[in-house]
């Protein structure tokens, strides 16, 4: 059975996230050798539609309005809905983002329809839609099947695997949008945090600290082995309660579960709650001074010593080989 | 002002999971309000302190989430609904067609929920209701002002914060940083026992089990692969970073 399946992007500073390719290739595998289209949604954004394509989309649609600037749930929703009237897609996925997962259930309630959340595998199995997904925060995994003939899903970033990309070029379709009559929300304004460049969520390379770092001040080496390393920088709640850092910055079960291929923990102790946002890193190096603390359990590499010396002379060796 | 509190009974965060007969097991485990919920709970307690009114909690779940009622009870809520039937504890479909038609069944302003649950973490649930209800959502937010039917909210949108407004009826979801969650005191555990829990079944809502039945089931459920024991690496400073990058660089290839 073919399927025919929809990826809206999910776009930050005007740009696509990786997720989205990733989506993309998932895309292909659920389609069944049915078509795979993209969806770009926002304003002046045109000119991102064509790397859809490059990664796989067959066709890109695309809607460009100035309500859609800014997300608001009703004018994204009303906007999706629109692109799935044309495309009368079977599965719509979408990134496990602030708007992903604002939008897809939405979407999923007035469907009546399954959703499976924060996706980090997909197949086919005998026709059948097939996710699989964290619970427990990353305790466990459960394998998920989705009946009915309108499937959504929400995809966690740096999961599936990245297509490959390719010259293929996609038909770009633009839709024109019919703006709801009632925007029941509206975004009065929005503040900007200066949080560092890269996304914690998509980050390839994480460091984080935690009550260890003993103030604001003490994440400065931190922030600067991050630097050299390209890396988001994270937090324990420890940390976050203590005031050293923004709660955005939290990794755990009740802040960003994360899955870098290399996740460094400074004066982190590694409790429970913190594993579970970061144990299924690829790569888990800990730094610490106590050589009991259980974050060395789940380390892949573990430094035991204070990060005030140890994360400054890890931060020129780095500089050696990547600068 | 009425407001309404979507509560879910979760596993402790310090729970281990075990897994018997392909299914996580509950034995032994000590179960808590999902924190998120203490959130919504502890925003709809101050609203009503404030402006008076009444909150409700609902809740959908076996017989052991009466203790999780209790909490919210001891905390300070008016009155709950607790749906028992076992054709109601579904997917996310299920559970928020099931929670719309408790709900309109009451007068409402306001609903708060947590933002998610930290078991299934998935996050629909809230959404999906607000959408059943036909009233608009504000998800994730950090700070919440009601001025007659004005609502003012903070939206923690991935460390962004966007001001949003609306106008009551409106559904909105907690997430960390909303406030600090009170401790029940022995006054309100004492009173929570007098407070009256509503037993809610299909029949009463008027809904077929078959209508409601889940859209997604879960098929299998499997631990991580237990990680092989790291290495502390010896040496000084200097050689342990050196060793470290060398490391990272060649074996796992991660830099
Ligand atoms: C419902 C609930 C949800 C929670 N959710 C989360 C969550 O999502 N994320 C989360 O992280 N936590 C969460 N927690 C909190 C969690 O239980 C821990 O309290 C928290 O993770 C501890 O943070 P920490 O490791 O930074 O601090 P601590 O446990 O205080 O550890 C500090 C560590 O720093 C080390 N250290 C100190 N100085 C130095 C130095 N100079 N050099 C090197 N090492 C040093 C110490 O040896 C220690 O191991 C939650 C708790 C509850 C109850």
């Amino acid at each position: 059975m073919k399927r025919k399946v929809l990826v809206v992007a999910d776009l930050r500073a005007d740009q696509v996230r990786n997720v989205s390719y990733e989506a993309l290739g998932g895309a292909k595998t659920l389609s069944g050798g049915g078509e795979v289209a993209g969806l770009v949604l926002g304003h002046e954004i045109s000119s991102v539609a064509s790397s859809l394509g490059a990664y796989g989309a067959d066709r890109v649609f695309v809607i460009d309005h100035p309500e859609l600037a800014q997300y608001v749930p009703d004018a994204y929703v009303a906007a999706v809905e629109q692109a799935m009237k044309v495309f009368e897609p079977q599965v719509v996925l979408f990134a496990h983002s602030a708007i992903g997962r604002d939008v897809a259930p939405a979407l999923a309630a007035k469907h009546k329809a399954g959703q499976v959340s924060d996706v980090i595998h997909v197949e086919l199995v005998d026709e059948d839609v097939i996710f699989t997904r964290p619970i427990y925060a990353g305790k466990a995994f459960a394998k998920v099947k989705v009946a009915g003939d309108m499937i959504f899903a929400t995809i966690r970033p740096n999961n599936l695997s990245m297509p490959e990309q390719a010259n293929a070029v996609a038909e770009v379709v633009s839709i024109s949008y019919e703006v709801p009559t009632k925007m029941r929300t509206k975004v009065r304004e929005v503040l900007k945090k200066a949080s560092s460049g890269v996304d914690l969520s998509e980050a390839k390379v994480i460091v984080s600290g935690g009550r260890g770092v003993k103030s604001a001040e003490g994440f400065k080496p931190i922030y600067g082995l991050a630097e050299v390393l390209d890396a988001a920088v994270g937090a324990s709640r420890g940390a976050c309660d203590a005031g050293y850092c923004d709660y955005s910055m939290q990794i755990g079960q009740t802040g960003k579960v994360v899955t870098p291929d290399l996740y460094i923990a400074c004066g982190i102790s590694g409790a429970i709650q913190h594993l579970a946002g970061m144990s299924n890193s690829k790569v888990i190096v800990a730094i610490n001074k106590d050589p009991e603390a259980p974050v060395f359990k789940v380390a892949d590499y573990g430094i035991v010593g204070d990060l005030f010396e140890v994360v400054p002379a890890l931060t020129e060796e780095a500089k050696k080989i990547l600068v | 002002m009425n407001i309404i509190v979507c509560i879910k009974q979760t596993f402790d965060t310090e729970a281990k999971i075990t897994l018997e007969n392909g299914v996580v097991k509950e034995d032994g485990v000590q179960f808590i309000l999902n924190p998120y919920d203490e959130y919504a709970v502890e925003e709809a307690l101050k609203i009503r302190e404030e402006q008076g009114g009444e909150v409700t909690v609902v809740t959908i779940g076996p017989v052991r989430v009466e203790e999780a009622i209790r909490t919210a009870l001891a905390l300070g809520a008016d009155e709950a609904i607790h749906i028992e039937e076992e054709a109601a504890f579904g997917d996310e479909y299920t559970i928020a067609e099931v929670l719309a038609s408790a709900i309109k069944q009451k007068p409402f302003d306001l609903i708060l929920a947590g933002n998610q649950a930290v078991d299934d973490g998935s996050g629909q649930v809230a959404v999906r209701l607000a959408q059943l209800l036909n009233i608009p959502h504000i998800s994730t937010i950090t700070k919440l002002e009601i001025s007659g039917a004005n609502v003012v909210a903070q939206r923690d949108a991935e460390g962004d914060i966007e001001i949003v407004e609306a106008t009551l009826p409106v559904l909105v979801t907690a997430q960390q940083g909303l406030n600090e969650p009170r401790y029940p005191s022995l006054i309100g555990i004492r009173k929570a026992s007098k407070k009256p829990i509503t037993k809610l079944t299909l029949g009463d809502l008027l809904l077929s089990s078959d209508a409601i039945s889940s859209k997604a089931t879960i098929l299998e459920v499997n631990l991580p692969a237990a990680k092989g024991a790291g290495r502390v690496l010896e040496g000084d400073t200097a050689t342990r970073v050196a060793e470290l990058v060398r490391e990272l660089r060649q074996t796992s290839k991660v830099l």
